[in-house]
């Protein structure tokens, strides 16, 4: 597989000195009309990785923003086909990486090498499954793989040594490093332990490190800096849409 | 097979940040539980606090109607009413020593919020449960129960507000606090361990009536039957006949009113491959992968998924799996009041109305044996709101 999107994008804006901006929102949300205008937005305004996420009736790792968004993406009629055509519609208008992140039961059903050349057809980079640790995930990255699509692995605080560099030893696009014991879901502090995690990161994977879950402000990334390459931001995002407030004005906060 | 695969069902779709306490709890399970120290506790709290042996009866006067011997393994008699004891004793024990302090439970008749509750209390672990809005309305009576023995009880007002819900909260707390907790799976489904723990746990059932049924016949029962929702008390009656090819084992799933289109609680007769719950399984879902909501007039059998192992056994042809749907279960339940003074759950009722309904078919002096999973008590304000709405 060629270097992935996802890392070329990240190392990009790291070597302008900044942090990568991966902003989030789920399929469809606010609504249909609006959806793919935002996405263009936040890639006008900043974005090196857009996250669409692809929702799911049961989001076990979602917090309350973001299932709350999810579900009312699903009321408003989203589905993996609807987002995959919408994207290969605008994929040119994007410059940014682009990732799926959602949960395995609507890619299955799908059916995982069609949703793999469907994906790939429409410009995406990468995937997350959030349910999908990586003893079960061997066979669909090697799919996914053969379409240059990356699966990202998803690892946090509790994570060990030895199944951290299970992870890194084929792991291709950003390794996504979730900030806290819980769901999704801005929070006012990160946990102390976060710097450990993230150095043990850096010192597995050779590809770029992303924290996500919990950020709300730039400053929360100030006492970590150098360990972070990219940043993750979605019930932030998600509250501020909700408010009728601009992607542009959101970004404006993390340039 | 694959490590924790029950042919192609099974598995470990989990975050994960879920995977550390997973294994650790697969750990536990092959060094704890092997102890003799856990052994001999746990065998000596079945008999002394969950009061097993559980009986075994006759329905002397529903056989001779029946055409064929209905007996009857008395879950209900279990401490707390239901077959749920036996695996949240063992759980919270393995809790204990594995030196946690607080069980969490998800509930959706309420019964193995009870037991969990029950267990906590015992071995003086803290409890959180986790209950759908809609079953805490449904099961009131229980949730008292479960805040009498110190539990804590938290209604989850997301997506369908009944059991599926309820796990999905109780997986995230997990998540957070899994340090300090184990999450006390309630039925033979999730990820990998707890489809194996939970059957390890229920067993007991099995055991106890093949040794009971041919102790008082001189031979295996021709029939063993139970109703099946996540399938906990069902695997735990099943495990022990399995290797008994002359047995033939019935699963019974509810299929909901049983209009045409009416939603059903039936994922291995009218479901479709897929994961939730940590878990590759038969679910009702959408062509899209959408979790479908469930129904049944039974609380407890009211999920859209099943645990993976019935699964293989359906597919496998060794276990057959049937519908039965609320009205028959009704009628399963006020029959067994009026003709033999027992009072079944409405889940076991759907296991009595499958013997009640195939009597033209099961061959006289046949001896059918069902597994009564718990005591309808709890079921009484259901009940009387179903007879409201169709009559008596």
């Amino acid at each position: 597989m060629k270097v992935s999107r996802l890392t070329e994008k990240i190392k990009e804006s790291n070597a302008k000195g900044r942090t990568a901006l991966v902003p989030f929102l789920p399929g469809g949300y606010p609504d249909l009309d609006k959806f793919w205008d935002e996405i263009i937005e936040l890639d006008k305004n900043g974005a090196d990785v857009i996250e669409i996420g692809m929702p799911f009736s049961d989001p076990v790792a979602d917090g309350p923003v973001v299932e709350a968004a999810s579900l009312k993406s699903l009321e408003n009629g989203v589905n993996l086909k609807w987002i995959i055509s919408g994207l290969k519609g605008c994929r040119d208008k994007i410059d940014a990486g682009v990732l799926l992140m959602g949960y395995l039961n609507p890619v299955l059903q799908y059916g995982i090498e069609q949703f793999a050349k469907d994906a790939q057809e429409a410009g995406v980079d990468g995937l997350i499954i959030a349910d999908m640790p990586y003893e079960e995930g061997v066979e669909i990255k090697k799919i996914l793989a053969e379409h240059d699509i990356s699966l990202v692995p998803l690892v946090g605080l509790n994570t060990s040594r030895e199944r951290m560099k299970l992870y890194a030893k084929d792991a291709t696009g950003f390794v996504y490093f979730v900030s806290v014991l819980g769901t999704t879901g801005d929070r006012d502090t990160l946990p102390e332990d976060v710097k450990k995690g993230l150095e043990m990161a850096q010192e597995l994977f050779d590809i770029p490190v992303a924290l996500g879950f919990g950020l709300k402000r730039p400053e929360q990334l100030v006492a970590l800096d150098g360990l972070v390459d990219a940043a993750v931001f979605g019930s932030a995002l998600i509250r501020h849409v909700e408010a009728g407030k601009s992607c542009r004005e959101f970004m404006e906060i993390w340039k | 097979m694959k490590k924790g695969y029950y042919g192609e069902f099974g598995g470990q779709f989990v975050p994960e940040l879920l995977m550390p306490p997973l294994l650790e709890l697969e750990e536990a399970m092959k060094t704890i539980m092997k102890s003799a120290e856990f052994c001999d506790e746990y065998t000596r709290l079945l008999t002394d606090f969950i009061g097993r042996p559980t009986a075994m009866t006759h329905c002397r006067n529903l056989s001779r109607e029946l055409g064929f011997n209905l007996w009857l393994k008395r879950e209900d008699l279990a401490h707390t009413g239901a077959h749920k004891i036996n695996n949240t004793v063992g759980q919270a024990l393995l809790t204990q020593m594995m030196g946690k302090t607080t069980l969490l439970a998800e509930t959706g008749a309420g019964q193995h919020g009870v037991a969990t509750a029950c267990a906590a209390s015992l071995l003086d672990l803290d409890c959180e449960i986790y209950m759908g809005a809609v079953d805490v309305e449904r099961q009131s009576h229980n949730v008292k129960r479960m805040e009498l023995f110190g539990a804590k009880v938290v209604p989850v007002e997301s997506g369908t507000k009944t059991l599926k819900d309820a796990i999905n909260a109780a997986m995230r707390k997990w998540i957070a606090d899994q340090e300090t907790t184990h999450y006390c799976f309630g039925t033979a489904a999730g990820a990998h361990p707890f489809p194996l723990l939970v059957r390890e746990l229920q067993s007991i059932i099995g055991r106890e009536a093949k040794a009971q049924f041919v102790e008082k016949n001189g031979k295996l029962p021709d029939y063993v039957v139970a109703c099946v929702g996540g399938g906990s008390n069902a695997i735990g009656m099943f495990h022990d006949f399995v290797p008994e090819e002359s047995v033939k084992i019935i699963g019974v799933e509810a299929g909901g009113t049983g209009e045409p289109g009416c939603y059903n609680s039936a994922p291995i007769s009218l479901g479709t491959t897929g994961v939730l719950h940590g878990m590759n399984t038969k679910l009702l879902q959408t062509e899209e992968g959408q979790i479908l909501p469930s129904h049944s007039v039974s609380a407890g059998l009211d999920y859209p998924g099943v645990g993976p192992e019935h699964v293989y056994l359906h597919d496998s042809g060794r276990v057959e799996y049937a519908i039965i749907n609320d009205g028959q279960a009704i009628n399963a339940f006020k029959t067994m009041c009026r003709k033999e003074g027992i009072l079944p759950a409405l889940e076991s009722s759907h296991a009595v109305a499958w013997a009640l309904e195939n009597k033209d078919s099961i061959p006289a002096g046949s001896n059918v044996l069902v597994n009564l999973s718990g005591r309808g008590d709890k079921d009484m304000d259901i009940f009387e709101k179903y007879t409201a709405e169709y009559g008596n």
